[in-house]
């Protein structure tokens, strides 16, 4: 009998101890740990804002905040890419940012409307393994890889929020019908599928899998921790100016309604400062989107490289159409 | 998904037929009221979720029966189907080989190897594909040690490979127990008539096996079925794997919802059919307690049978064990920082304990209602938790949260929501052993309570429970056990910032880094251990 009363305190204890923790800023981070939770720590010390993060896939974090509605814990969105955030935004799940905080980066990384904001850039590249891929056999954009030469070589990651965007992207640029046949194409063509960009750049300088699309920093991580002289992975700049060289930037959202709402601007305040955007540039190879802070010198300059031209805002219009089209091609 | 089958009171034969209940007086006197109604709250967590998501997906129309007849559903389940019947097939055989070699024959090492075969049951399916997956392979961990690349092991090869050695010790349990009940009279006739062993193993023995394996079968098979972190690493697209994607990548969260309710409808199917079978099957009498014989084999059939046993402890433990061992090192002499984090290891252990208290104090009352007023309704309670136990966790997470986005309110993403889920989860392994003790307690103890004038809440308070507090811990012991290698439903029910080891284990290797996922590995096999061995020893004594 002693034993149940015991378990009944037990119980008791533990209901209150998992109550009640209000004043913390809650982030939904479509972007990775290893990535940017040293940079949320530092905010933390910083500001001596207590912060939780839930980290996981863009899209789905994306789909997460639609399903929880006004109910959601999110006081700030955090994503990979703009489609994710533009797909929240649509929904009026976003209060408008401040000019103040807009006027900092380039217009064409941020929301036409102010709902959101670019904070990094980055570009879509081909990952390949330079023991065993010839980089002047790689095509020109993501159209030469559904040859029988590719087959089975070419990994992707199609329920990546980067991956969805790209079709997105190309759904925009390309229209839905040829978007449905590259990708059933590339399904016909067995490429191989991994659930996201960091783990097709491990694959690849593994050696599991030759080549993969993916965003152009992860490689670079690689590199940091491996060492350049154990990396073999390589990356290549599509020069075909086609939705698979997008440059589209990661960005973040302030959740409307949220009581956190100035500590949610400290947040995106903190995202833009000097000291983050070099964070971006140095430990992350992103591209710094706040003037002033300069790029890894490893880096190609932004501007040397063909993107297609394109509305972000526009993404997140089609973006439920390109995760359709995935599963149509039975990717997912 | 894990499933216990320690032994046979432990579940090993599903609690829906508890064997030994007509033989002793049931006293069918009526249940008050309060129990039926503490006992039916223990099944609302998750059947009413469940309950919504069917409503989601009929709601959903047309367009869920579009997610059906798309090609795409159909090929799936044809590959779940065919895959759960490959790893059945194979953990069935290596189950019922090492528990007939463990059992009928002298080897050197004796128990010794009975113990081994069985631990596997620790180290959970996802850590044994990570460790297949980070050893093999042109650049893996024999290639750097050796210099010379194994081949790849991944896709439907590698998740067969992984499943198998997570669930043949199932089958292995069950039917070694049944083998040390079953009299070798039978076949030491047969062979003393000149019957080969092969040939008395087939005649004599597989047809009293029988029951055993189609229950043990039934284990691995539902393990297989709902198995979700072997084959998300593995890269084997089947039910789950895909429930997940399907979650991750789309906006629209219909088609995950309609896969799901599909995969139940495959998992409730397979358990239709092992009670139809195991309907029709006969038991064999159990003979009384005596020595075990043992025949000998010769020397080359020793050799044989040590090689065979070695070589499934060698796949089911030395090696996922000794690669997490060696990334450890690894790791170590390179000076990478050890990623272990406290947090992982209170999320799991509080995570774990509370379940398991949650879960004795639920399946109280269902116990009594189960054993001490069996009626049609109470046979149906034991089977809706034994009913919940079989689902594959991604499907009822899913369910839970679609139901609490919309209705929980400030539960939603909760501790508590997270920790009911699990007791419900797993409750079957309480009321399992709970039930068994029960049943050993004469009812005329109470009877007699009660005729000295306590009433029957004080009755079970001050007699019932106090004879049955062994088996509900005992139980809650297995509840603990699972919840702490549970991976699906808390990567999807998990509070921001709530950590376990499973989640890290799961997102070091799904992010390649398998040398940081060595540390929580070890430690969760560690942890586990304890509990799995008090239950071994405490339940070869009676509960």
């Amino acid at each position: 009998m002693r034993n149940l009363t015991v378990i009944a305190l037990m119980i008791g204890l533990l209901a209150t101890s998992c109550g009640g923790d209000d004043e913390t800023l809650t982030i939904y981070s479509g972007r990775n740990e290893a990535l940017v939770g040293p940079l949320i720590q530092r905010f933390e010390e910083q500001s001596g804002i207590d912060v939780t993060v839930r980290y996981g896939d863009s899209g789905e974090l994306a789909a997460t905040l639609l399903e929880e509605g006004d109910n959601s814990p999110a006081d700030v969105f955090f994503s990979q890419d703009p489609a994710s955030l533009g797909s929240v935004a649509i929904e009026g799940m976003f209060t408008p940012l401040a000019d103040t905080l807009l006027g900092r980066v380039p217009e064409r990384f941020s929301d036409e409307a102010g709902r959101w904001l670019g904070v990094s850039g980055r570009v879509r590249v081909v990952v390949y393994d330079a023991s065993e891929v010839d980089p002047s056999s790689l095509p020109a954009s993501e159209a030469g890889f559904v040859t029988d030469e590719w087959e089975g070589r070419v990994a992707i990651a199609p329920t990546n929020g980067s991956f969805l965007a790209f079709v997105a992207a190309k759904i925009l640029l390309d229209g839905e019908q040829a978007t449905l046949d590259w990708l059933e194409a590339m399904a016909d063509n067995s490429a191989p599928t991994y659930s996201k960009n960091s783990v097709i750049v491990a694959a690849v300088d593994d050696g599991e899998v030759d080549a993969g699309l993916v965003n152009h920093y992860y490689l670079f991580r690689r590199i940091a921790e491996e060492g350049a002289d154990n990396v073999v992975a390589s990356n290549y700049f599509l020069p075909g100016g086609s939705a698979a060289s997008l440059v589209m930037p990661a960005g973040v959202g302030i959740i409307a309604g949220t009581p956190e709402e100035s500590a949610a601007e400290e947040f995106v305040e903190f995202l833009l400062s000097a000291e983050s955007q070099e964070y971006f540039a140095q430990e992350t190879f992103e591209y710094p989107l706040v003037d002033g802070v300069a790029a890894h010198p490893d880096l190609p300059p932004l501007a040397s490289l063909s993107t297609p031209n394109l509305n972000l805002s526009e993404l997140a219009s089609v973006l439920g159409r390109a995760t359709d089209l995935v599963a149509r091609a039975g990717l997912l | 998904m894990s499933l216990p089958a320690l032994d046979e009171t432990a579940g090993g034969t599903p609690p829906v037929d508890l064997p030994g209940a007509e033989l002793r007086p049931v006293r069918p006197g009526r249940p008050p009221a309060w129990l039926w109604i503490a006992a039916g709250i223990a099944l609302v967590p998750i059947s009413i979720p469940l309950l919504f998501l069917g409503g989601r997906v009929i709601a959903a129309g047309g367009e869920a029966w579009d997610v059906i007849t798309t090609g795409r559903t159909f090929e799936l389940l044809v590959r779940s189907l065919a895959f759960t019947a490959a790893v059945t097939a194979a953990a069935s055989a290596v189950g019922v080989a090492a528990a007939w070699l463990t059992t009928r024959v002298e080897l050197p090492g004796g128990g010794i190897w009975a113990a081994l075969v069985a631990l596997p049951l620790v180290v959970p399916s996802y850590v044994i594909a990570l460790t297949y997956l980070s050893f093999a392979g042109p650049r893996g961990l024999f290639a750097d040690i050796v210099g010379i690349g194994l081949p790849r092991v991944s896709g439907f090869f590698g998740a067969w490979l992984a499943l198998t050695m997570s669930t043949y010790p199932y089958v292995f349990l069950v039917a070694r127990a049944a083998l040390r009940r079953i009299d070798p009279v039978l076949e030491e006739a047969a062979h003393g008539l000149g019957a080969s062993r092969w040939h008395t193993f087939r005649t004599i023995v597989l047809p009293q096996l029988r029951p055993s394996i189609v229950a043990g079968g039934l284990l691995a098979a539902l393990y297989t079925l709902s198995d979700f972190g072997a084959v998300a690493l593995m890269r084997f697209d089947v039910f789950t794997r895909v429930i997940y994607a399907q979650y991750q990548g789309r906006i629209d969260r219909t088609p995950a919802a309609v896969l799901s309710v599909v995969l139940i409808a495959v998992a409730l199917l397979v358990l239709w059919l092992e009670h139809r079978t195991r309907g029709r099957a006969a038991y064999f009498p159990a003979r009384a307690h005596g020595r075990m014989r043992t025949g000998t084999l010769t020397r080359r059939g020793t050799a044989a049978a040590l090689g065979y046993l070695s070589t499934i402890v060698f796949l089911g433990l030395l090696l996922p064990l000794g690669t997490l061992a060696a990334w450890l090192v690894r790791g170590a002499v390179r000076g990478d920082v050890i990623d272990m984090r406290w947090g992982a290891i209170t999320g799991s252990v509080v995570g774990s304990v509370a379940a398991a208290l949650i879960a004795i104090v639920a399946a109280i009352p269902i116990v009594v209602l189960t054993v001490r007023h069996r009626s049609r309704l109470s046979v149906w309670l034991e089977r809706a938790v034994y009913l919940i136990f079989s689902l594959p966790h991604i499907t009822v997470a899913l369910a839970v949260v679609f139901f609490g986005a919309s209705y929980l309110g400030p539960l939603y993403q909760s501790f508590a929501v997270l920790v009911i889920v699990y007791a419900v989860l797993f409750l079957a392994q309480v009321t399992g052993v709970g039930s068994a003790s029960l049943l050993q307690v004469n009812p005329n103890l109470e009877e007699a309570s009660r005729g000295l004038g306590r009433n029957r809440f004080e009755t079970l308070r001050r007699i019932t429970l106090p004879l049955i507090s062994r088996g509900l811990l005992t139980g809650g012991a297995l509840v603990f056990l699972t919840t702490m290698k549970e991976l699906p439903a808390t990567l999807l029910l998990r509070p921001t910032g709530f950590d376990t080891l499973a989640v890290r284990i799961w997102s070091t290797a799904n992010d390649l880094f398998y040398a940081r996922a060595a540390a929580p590995a070890l430690l969760l096999v560690a942890v586990s251990a304890v509990p799995t061995y008090l239950i071994l020893t405490r339940l070869r004594e009676p509960v």
